[in-house]
């Protein structure tokens, strides 16, 4: 081998610089190029899998409007932009095929025993209940766990009382998870036996979202009473 | 081994099968492990999984092959990894597009192509050292053979665990699932008889060999 094969080759600086720059660029053109391609079918799913969820948990729904209920009190239709300000809380009205008021929906989330459990659940104003609940993401034990999606006696725990207390700051009596077997009041969840935490999470999804959205939606009932 | 004429010379068809035989990233190299057994409880998530790092692997050997002149050495670890990351961005978008139930099944894992040591091996070792469609056939029987790799754990998963194949129950309701195999360790136990039944085979293929040596 001669000296100069054994020699480093060193690339200039100004070369490395002109390459990465040159990759860099092309990269630049293909994941916007990506982006905008795919951005309506992405945004069309996004709100088909919203309407799916919701539509679910409001049986009666055939079209939904998304809200936010400010923490002033107040509810407002969500921005064009779909941005939600600090401390708001964002829920959908579900309507009939009369445009009435079918029910609300809104997302809540607990720790699980594998992760948190996000859930959507129905509130039926004319009834002042939790009528039902689906799951938006968890990562809770198959076979164990996601029982809460299937098991008769469970599901036989909704529709569940949620009035709200005679100050309108709150809920009347906290939605609460208890012992199997255990349940006596209108707004306790009987656990699945061997499911407890996954059951529990459920309950304080469902307790910790109602406690802050019920009472600022309680006053604006009119506002979202027909389909705009 | 047969060889077609005509598209395939010999040449091709030799890259495009050391991926899909005799290199299979997941049953005889033992690469890319972390999405193997992370996504793989099912057939239907074992094939998406397959397939989106197949396109990554064909996109991003084909332009680090096409560029390979212009890289230099000392950076080119960094950009393999812009390339390739820019591709799996790209995946990232199409699987959101085509379904937000497949994107959520797949999770954090469709990102962590990124980090997939069976792309950046392959950039590394072939397609900076090829021409664009030399690498691009290897990198496509690579892509094969781990999606057969991801298919067959998944499947067998899916079969034992849920009793299902595809979403199609196989057994009727009497079935018992056998959770334990769509839970972690599951992975783990299929990956280690898929393992054992490769090495039993090229045991197997090596003896024969020498066997005919010996007679020879």
């Amino acid at each position: 081998m001669n000296a100069e094969v054994m020699q480093p080759q060193t690339t200039p600086t100004v070369a490395m610089i002109r390459t990465l720059g040159l990759i860099a660029a092309i990269c630049g053109v293909i994941i916007v190029g990506a982006y905008q391609g795919t951005y309506n079918a992405v945004q069309e799913n996004k709100r088909i899998a919203v309407e799916r969820a919701v539509f679910k948990v409001i049986p009666a729904a055939r079209s939904i409007g998304e809200f936010i209920a400010l923490p002033d009190g107040s509810v407002e239709k969500t921005s064009a932009s779909g941005t939600v300000p600090a401390g708001a809380v964002k829920f959908y009205a579900g309507y009939d095929d009369a445009g009435g008021l079918a029910g609300i929906a809104a997302e809540g989330s607990a720790k699980g025993y594998a992760d948190s459990v996000r859930i959507l659940f129905a509130y039926d104003q004319a009834t002042s209940s939790i009528t039902a609940f689906g799951v938006v993401a968890m990562r809770e034990t198959p076979g164990i766990g996601d029982k809460i999606l299937v098991d008769k006696e469970f599901l036989a725990n909704f529709p569940l009382e949620a009035k709200l207390a005679a100050d309108l700051k709150g809920l009347a009596n906290a939605i609460v998870t208890v012992k199997q077997g255990t349940k006596t009041k209108p707004w306790e969840i009987d656990a699945i036996s061997g499911a407890t935490i996954t059951s529990r999470a459920v309950g304080k999804a469902i307790n910790d979202a109602a406690q802050i959205l019920l009472p600022r939606i309680g006053p604006n009932l009119d506002k979202l009473k027909e389909k705009s | 081994m047969s060889q077609p004429s005509g598209i395939m010379s010999a040449r091709n068809w030799d890259e495009l099968m050391e991926g899909i035989w005799r290199q299979n990233p997941v049953f005889v190299m033992v690469l890319g492990m972390c999405p193997a057994l992370a996504v793989t409880v099912s057939g239907i998530n074992g094939l998406s999984m397959g397939i989106a790092t197949t396109f990554v692997l064909v996109c991003s050997c084909g332009l680090v092959s096409l560029l390979r002149k212009l890289i230099p050495k000392e950076v080119r670890i960094a950009t393999y990894i812009v390339i390739i990351a820019t591709f799996v961005t790209v995946v990232d978008y199409v699987i959101q597009a085509v379904s937000l139930a497949l994107y959520d099944a797949l999770g954090a894992f469709i990102q962590l192509i990124v980090v997939n040591c069976v792309i950046l091996g392959r950039a590394e070792a072939h397609a900076s050292k090829n021409t664009p469609v030399v690498a691009m056939t290897n990198a496509f029987g690579m892509g094969i053979g781990f999606t057969i790799g991801l298919l067959a754990l998944g499947c067998v998963r899916e079969i034992l665990g849920a009793g299902t194949l595809f979403g199609v129950s196989l057994f009727g309701a009497n079935f018992q699932p056998w959770v334990v195999m769509v839970l972690p360790p599951g992975g783990f136990f299929v990956l280690g008889a898929w393992l054992l039944l490769f090495s039993a085979l090229a045991r197997r293929k090596q003896r024969k060999l020498t066997e005919a040596a010996q007679n020879a």
